[in-house]
């Protein structure tokens, strides 16, 4: 059989439902005076505070050991958290990226000096990490990575341009992804490594803020020039990072997340059409709650998946480009049905919120994999290449 | 097990020759007494209703190969109109069974009077699960005349029939036949999206053109990929549509079906352009899944009944109860 199979979606237990119930209430208080605008900015708010609540309560970790400072929840009860969150519009930007992949990585990788010292105060929403993959030559080619690492005793010198780091200015650590050995052209991917990096006190380290086209500071170029790092900070073994940032960027991609960023704007677009019956407003929002639905139910199909230690990244990346379809593609839909100049400063909170997602929008296709690389792996999946 | 069973069945005699003969109207008789032999037509049924008891997945995988084979045969009809007699407590169908609401059927003087429209083999049947507001009764086919003659797209018979009976059962409706019936045909769906894709890989890798076949080419593995995602999408908007049906929840059954309805047109699209000019022709088995996937799309209350449906109770639910609405489907 050619399709690609999803198994059936973990069961809402009791205790799933409750936790839903709880975590709602959690994020009304904590989220009481966000507006509508701000709710838009999504994987793009960044509030240490807000991550800060996520850890006390118990909400970041949730599937780590106890030992270091997780809950040994499930992943089906991890789902339901991240899931509310992005539903909410919570600002997720001081956690986000340590609670996905930087944390997972250092479980899988780290030593238990490392596991130690950085796990319990992920955990606790204390600690913010960004990604240091793509570089001004390496984009959807991580492979020609230039940044590169030479070890000098105890420590590692490090030279390179890192470049789209989100949140690099605001973060305290980066896991970076760089070259340590000859790495000839005729095997790219041999020779390179992890490092965990001190975005706060590495001498050698300079980060220049990039605005995107919102005028939005997230992104940054981080460049080390000599960088010293200890080597007590290189992540798994020297050499293999080819293996680990794939499995990181596995981590990435398997989130539940790819489909509700613009989430905000259909319930602006519900509230601004409320009361009326046309068969346009109808019609066409009973269509979209249809793709959302059943992109949720792939979404936790992918969780029943990690649940049961299987690989879902062919899974994953099916949900991300039909989410990242769906997200994209609301604002003409409400372009459509309701006339609106959009502007993100505006007092209007539908004019506003328009404004943002717009604005923001093109990058849902590019970050985490682009379109097109994404279509790439299903094809290999589908076994055409 | 069934799954096997049916499968193997299909492979035997679902093959060109019957599609061929069932385009000319012409009803399956033999096959049809396989199918009716392996208890198919019971399969929706609990042990106590005289079924197999079979598993949501189950009875999804066997759906779904009626769809992978595009049986040509009102199969699901029978099964979906089988379950709301047993469970209204009325007799079985003895044949071949059809499935429909019509509201403005009329009851005069004891008996059923009006007009269904669209009934797949309606000619053929032997009895017809109907709802009429809140009553479902089991007209025999000797209720009714052919009133006008239709066709699928598939080219098989729809018939128009006109209902003159003189009621001997009835009892309430158990659930809406439109969601039976829409939920049915989102397996189908499903799995004629399946076949598409199988044979869409088979075709662009081993059609080659410009020295190499063409799924080498970026542009053609995108668009399997987009393939393989509606695909995804369709199989579970079938499980999410059956598991809104077993607890009657309308708003689920709504959300799967759309989602499958629209699938089905984007997934036979890319399919038939990524054959080229042999998957427009009747030479190449596509399109026997394409006509059947543009014939179910619009099946068991289109694509506006549905989504005004849905979209009439998102509207209420408000910007506040919306996302909690999302979460129940």
């Amino acid at each position: 059989m050619s399709a690609i199979p999803f198994p059936a979606p973990p069961v809402d237990s009791d205790a799933v439902l409750a936790l839903r119930t709880e975590f709602r209430a959690f994020l009304d208080r904590e989220l009481k005076d966000r507006t509508p605008r701000q709710r838009s900015d999504n994987w793009y708010g960044f509030d240490r505070s807000f991550s800060r609540a996520m850890g006390q309560a118990g909400y970041l970790g949730m599937t780590w050991s106890k030992q270091y400072g997780g809950h040994e929840r499930s992943a089906y009860e991890r789902y339901v958290i991240v899931e509310e969150t992005l539903a909410a519009g919570a600002p997720v930007g001081a956690h986000w990226i340590a609670d996905r992949q930087s944390g997972p990585s250092i479980i899988k990788y780290g030593t238990e000096e490392q596991k130690a010292l950085f796990l319990p105060r992920i955990a606790a929403g204390e600690l913010a990490f960004c990604i240091g993959m793509s570089e001004p030559d390496s984009g959807s080619d991580l492979a020609a990575t230039r940044t590169r690492a030479i070890r000098d005793g105890d420590n590692y010198r490090i030279t390179g341009t890192k470049l789209w780091t989100s949140f690099a200015h605001e973060a305290d650590w980066v896991i970076l992804f760089c070259r340590t050995g000859s790495g000839g052209p005729a095997d790219r991917q041999a020779g390179t490594s992890q490092f965990l990096v001190d975005l706060k006190n590495t001498p050698g380290l300079t980060i220049r803020p990039i605005i995107d086209l919102a005028g939005q500071h997230h992104f940054n170029e981080m460049h080390f020039e000599d960088a010293i790092v200890p080597a007590n900070m290189l992540l798994g073994t020297e050499g293999q990072g080819w293996e680990q940032v794939m499995s990181e960027l596995a981590f990435e991609r398997s989130g539940p997340e790819r489909f509700l960023s613009s989430i905000e704007l259909l319930y602006q677009l519900i509230a601004v059409l409320q009361g009326q019956t046309s068969d346009a407003a109808q019609i066409t929002l009973g269509r979209v709650t249809a793709r959302l639905a059943v992109l949720r139910r792939l979404s936790r199909s992918v969780t029943a998946m990690l649940q049961d230690k299987q690989d879902a990244s062919l899974q994953a990346t099916i949900v991300k480009d039909v989410g990242a379809l769906f997200e994209q593609g609301l604002p003409d839909i409400a372009r459509e049905l309701f006339d609106c100049e959009p502007d993100p400063q505006s007092a209007s909170a539908y004019a506003s919120v328009l404004g943002n997602i717009v604005l923001n929008a093109p990058s849902w296709s590019l970050r985490g994999g682009t379109r097109e690389i994404l279509r790439g792996i299903i094809a290999r999946g589908l076994g055409t290449r | 097990m069934l799954a096997d069973m049916l499968h193997r069945l299909f492979e035997r005699h679902i093959d060109d020759a019957a599609h061929v003969r069932a385009r000319q109207g012409e009803w399956l008789g033999e096959i049809w007494a396989e199918v009716a032999e392996m208890g198919l037509p019971l399969a929706l049924l609990t042990e106590e209703q005289g079924g197999f008891g079979l598993t949501l997945a189950e009875v999804g995988e066997a759906f779904r190969l009626l769809g992978a084979h595009a049986v040509p045969l009102p199969v699901a009809e029978t099964m979906g109109a089988n379950r709301l007699l047993a469970k209204a407590g009325l007799a079985l169908a003895d044949g071949p069974a059809g499935l429909a609401r019509a509201d403005d059927v009329r009851t005069q003087a004891g008996r059923l009077v009006g007009q269904v429209a669209r009934v797949a083999w309606g000619e053929q049947l032997d009895c017809l699960a109907l709802g009429v507001g809140d009553t479902l009764y089991r007209v025999p086919r000797s209720g009714w005349t052919i009133a006008e003659t239709g066709h699928a797209l598939t080219f098989q018979p729809r018939p128009t029939i006109a209902i003159d009976w003189a009621i001997d059962n009835s009892a309430p409706l158990p659930h809406d036949p439109l969601a039976e019936g829409a939920t049915l045909r989102t397996f189908q769906i499903a799995g004629a999206l399946e076949s598409a894709l199988e044979l869409t890989l088979q075709h662009t890798s081993t059609r080659v053109q410009f020295g190499k076949p063409l799924s080498k080419n970026q542009a053609v593995q995108h668009e399997l990929a987009k393939l393989a995602g509606e695909l995804a999408c369709a199989t579970a908007a079938a499980d999410l549509a059956a598991e809104a049906l077993a607890r009657r929840d309308l708003l689920g059954v709504a959300a799967g079906s759309l989602r499958a309805r629209e699938a089905a047109g984007a997934g036979a699209a890319i399919a038939t352009q990524m054959h080229g000019a042999i998957g427009f022709t009747r030479e190449h088995r596509l399109h026997l899944f394409t006509t059947a996937l543009w014939t179910w799309r619009d099946e068991f209350g289109g694509q506006v009944h549905w989504a005004r449906l849905l979209g009439s109770a998102a509207l209420d639910a408000g910007a506040e109860g919306y996302w909690p609405m999302v979460t129940s489907l």
